[in-house]
């Protein structure tokens, strides 16, 4: 049926909605306003995980597309008394103007030669702002001050429910985004180009369309940054942070949007951690700083030699795992077994994945074959040219 | 006029090196299929440790061919240990692999040797020419970098042409199944390939080392600026790489010397995108390229 997926989407954000209202209700400010920032990075990797999981493209501009999101909304907040709504958009779309007027020449070619591009951005745009200090508030950068909570709400809740609505509303969208022809699309042309020209698919214009999307989640996840932090300026951007999102990804799995969660936990979380431990372990000043992208580089290795679904693939796999030896599972319950678990979407997704894997299996053994007969029909022939 | 010809001449040598960086690119590319973000920083770690060895006293030329030949050694174990694993996976999983070792290698250099910038010696002398009262913005080590990248190429060109190896190379990334079925080692021409592609940019950090500040993240640029000349020659040939070097250097001096510093990677990255739209494969590439 058609409005089952909206639905079971609608029915997951509504429940995730209401697990992060008791959990904002019991924690300090300081761990909702962190919960918040959770949400605003999920967004950023949301996008993300789109763009390189299900189309097949690497970014190293997240980083870049987030502060233009950043500075967009800063500078709509400064100088117009625009509403919360309209100017988060307004920041979105801006995003996503610069994200059609990179990605489409990027399409061209085969290849990661976005990722190229994208690492141009991210080492030039944070330049721009440094260039046109007057505007963009130089070093120190731009102040706003946050929009004010209603009645005797806590700001920090406020500002967290916030993000977090953004974040389900966009991660609804995505997942409906995914499930429809476009999405099928952006799978396509990730695995096989020209296949995917052949049935009908314009491969640059869905590549285009991919990283336009990605690009608005990174600029609204900019935005939502600046409205709890307070600030924006260019140190909050570096390099590093489109390879920390990147990595954030990678953990979470490439390609799924309940791994994103992982992702986002990991990006709050781990700056903190590393920076204690260089501390307890009394390691320079410098150390600390770098510390944490360092990790995250060792993530995306090690994720990607030891298990390139990310963790959210790994807890699949376990579940499976776990009800294919759970056999004293009652009667009525063993349908669950036969590939019909409660998530339909992950296990679609699954075999999907199968079914890719076993499709190149069979194309490579085709593939070898052909060319084995090939050399042998050559080693007959000169055989027999030469008897 | 005067700084036309500097602008210029600047731009020639920036040009050779990112020329250098790009043909490094092209050939782990050529060679494997894999974008190496991590070329940079490789040969980064290999300039370090040419530093090192130059700060306890032992002699420039000594610690040019170590330094060099470490470059070899790391770029055969990179593609063994990181990339061998990978092979018949999606084959964007390399690619990531080795942003993350990018990152990994800039955290190893700067807890060894600290973040702070520093200078680095140059072999040959960095002041200009002197062509009667003038001084030209052209030293004899500008000199020496064009001189090292040409010779580098024409070495590497006669390799894949007239060479039993070359060939064995050729045939290895064109087809690697095929290559098997007749006796080629793909994965020891694979490990090799990356092997020399590195020493290449091992060769280019060392000669950009003197330009600019020296600290773990000044080829970050270099990186940036190579991927720009390779994909403005086509990223499979290393004429391409040469000229695209050359028409990136001079273009970002002009930006840089007319408009400003801070503006030169936004300058490559918009003649980058000009690139793409009129002419997408480059100027020298033998693939096709999809019209948008």
């Amino acid at each position: 049926m058609a409005g089952q997926p909206l639905v079971r989407h609608l029915v997951l954000a509504l429940a995730a909605a209401a697990g992060f209202y008791l959990l904002t209700s019991v924690l300090s400010p300081y761990d909702n306003f962190q919960v918040g920032e959770i949400a605003a990075y999920a967004v950023a990797l949301a996008g993300l995980s789109v763009l390189t999981g299900v189309n097949g493209q690497i970014s190293l501009g997240h980083g870049a597309l987030m502060a233009v999101g950043a500075y967009s909304f800063g500078l709509l907040m400064t100088h117009t008394q625009l509403n919360l709504m309209v100017e988060l958009l307004a920041a979105v779309g801006l995003t996503t103007v610069l994200g059609i007027a990179v990605g489409i020449p990027s399409a061209r070619l085969a290849g990661p030669y976005l990722a190229g591009v994208t690492l141009m951005l991210a080492l030039g745009l944070p330049l721009l702002a440094d260039q046109y200090s007057s505007t963009f508030g130089g070093d120190q950068g731009l102040t706003i001050t946050p929009p004010a909570a209603p009645g005797s709400l806590d700001p920090e809740r406020w500002l967290a429910w916030i993000q977090i609505a953004a974040a389900l509303v966009t991660i609804v969208l995505l997942a409906n985004l995914l499930r429809s022809r476009f999405g099928r699309a952006f799978r396509a042309v990730r695995d096989d180009e020209v296949a995917a020209e052949l049935a009908g698919i314009h491969v640059g214009r869905t590549k285009v369309l991919a990283f336009a999307v990605s690009a608005a989640c990174a600029g609204l996840a900019g935005a939502l940054l600046v409205l709890s932090t307070g600030i924006v300026n260019t140190g909050e951007f570096p390099l590093s942070l489109s390879i920390d999102l990147l990595a954030g990804m990678v953990l979470g799995g490439a390609g799924s949007l309940m791994g994103v969660w992982w992702g986002a936990v990991a990006l709050v979380y781990l700056p903190q951690w590393s920076t204690s431990v260089a501390g307890s372990l009394s390691l320079g000043n410098g150390v600390s700083a770098y510390l944490a992208t360092v990790v995250f580089g060792l993530i995306l290795i090690v994720v990607m030699l030891v298990a390139p679904s990310g963790l959210q693939g790994l807890l699949r796999w376990t579940g499976g795992r776990l009800l294919s030896t759970l056999r004293w599972v009652p009667a009525s319950v063993t349908a669950l077994e036969v590939r019909q678990p409660a998530n339909q979407e992950k296990d679609q997704e699954s075999q999907e994945k199968d079914q890719e894997s076993q499709e190149s299996q069979e194309s490579q053994e085709s593939q070898e074959s052909q060319e084995s007969q090939e050399s042998q029909d050559k080693q007959d022939r000169t055989e027999r040219s030469e008897a | 006029m005067g700084l036309f010809v500097n602008v210029l001449l600047n731009g020639v040598t920036d040009g050779t090196i990112f020329a250098a960086v790009a043909l490094a690119l092209v050939l782990i590319h050529r060679a494997t299929g894999v974008v190496n973000f991590a070329q940079g920083a490789m040969g980064m770690l290999t300039t370090f440790v040419a530093f090192s060895l130059l700060t306890a006293g032992v002699g420039y030329w000594g610690a040019f061919v170590v330094a060099l030949a470490a470059g070899f050694v790391l770029g055969a174990l990179v593609e063994r240990v990181l990339i061998r694993p990978l092979e018949g996976k999606p084959p964007l999983n390399p690619v990531i692999v080795t942003i993350g070792l990018l990152v990994v290698l800039e955290g190893v250099a700067g807890s060894i040797w600290g973040n702070t910038s520093r200078g680095f010696p140059a072999a040959f002398s960095q002041s200009g020419i002197r062509f009667g009262h003038d001084t030209v913005a052209f030293s004899h080590f500008d000199v020496f970098i064009l001189v090292a990248v040409l010779a580098l190429m024409v070495g590497l060109l006669g390799l894949f042409r007239w060479t039993d190896l070359g060939l064995r190379m050729r045939a290895a990334a064109f087809a690697p199944v095929v290559a098997r079925l007749l006796g080629v080692r793909v994965g020891r021409t694979f490990s090799l390939g990356w092997a020399m592609a590195a020493t290449v940019g091992a060769l280019a950090a060392l000669l950009a080392a003197p330009l600019s500040s020296f600290s773990p993240y000044y080829m970050d640029l270099y990186l940036v600026y190579g991927f720009t000349a390779a994909v403005l020659g086509g990223l499979d040939s290393p004429v391409g790489a040469l000229v695209g070097g050359l028409v990136t250097g001079v273009s970002t001096s002009f930006v840089g010397g007319y408009l400003g510093s801070s503006l030169e990677p936004l300058g490559s990255l918009a003649l980058l995108l000009v690139v793409l739209m009129i002419r997408p494969q480059g100027l020298f590439a033998t693939t096709a390229a999809r019209r948008v």
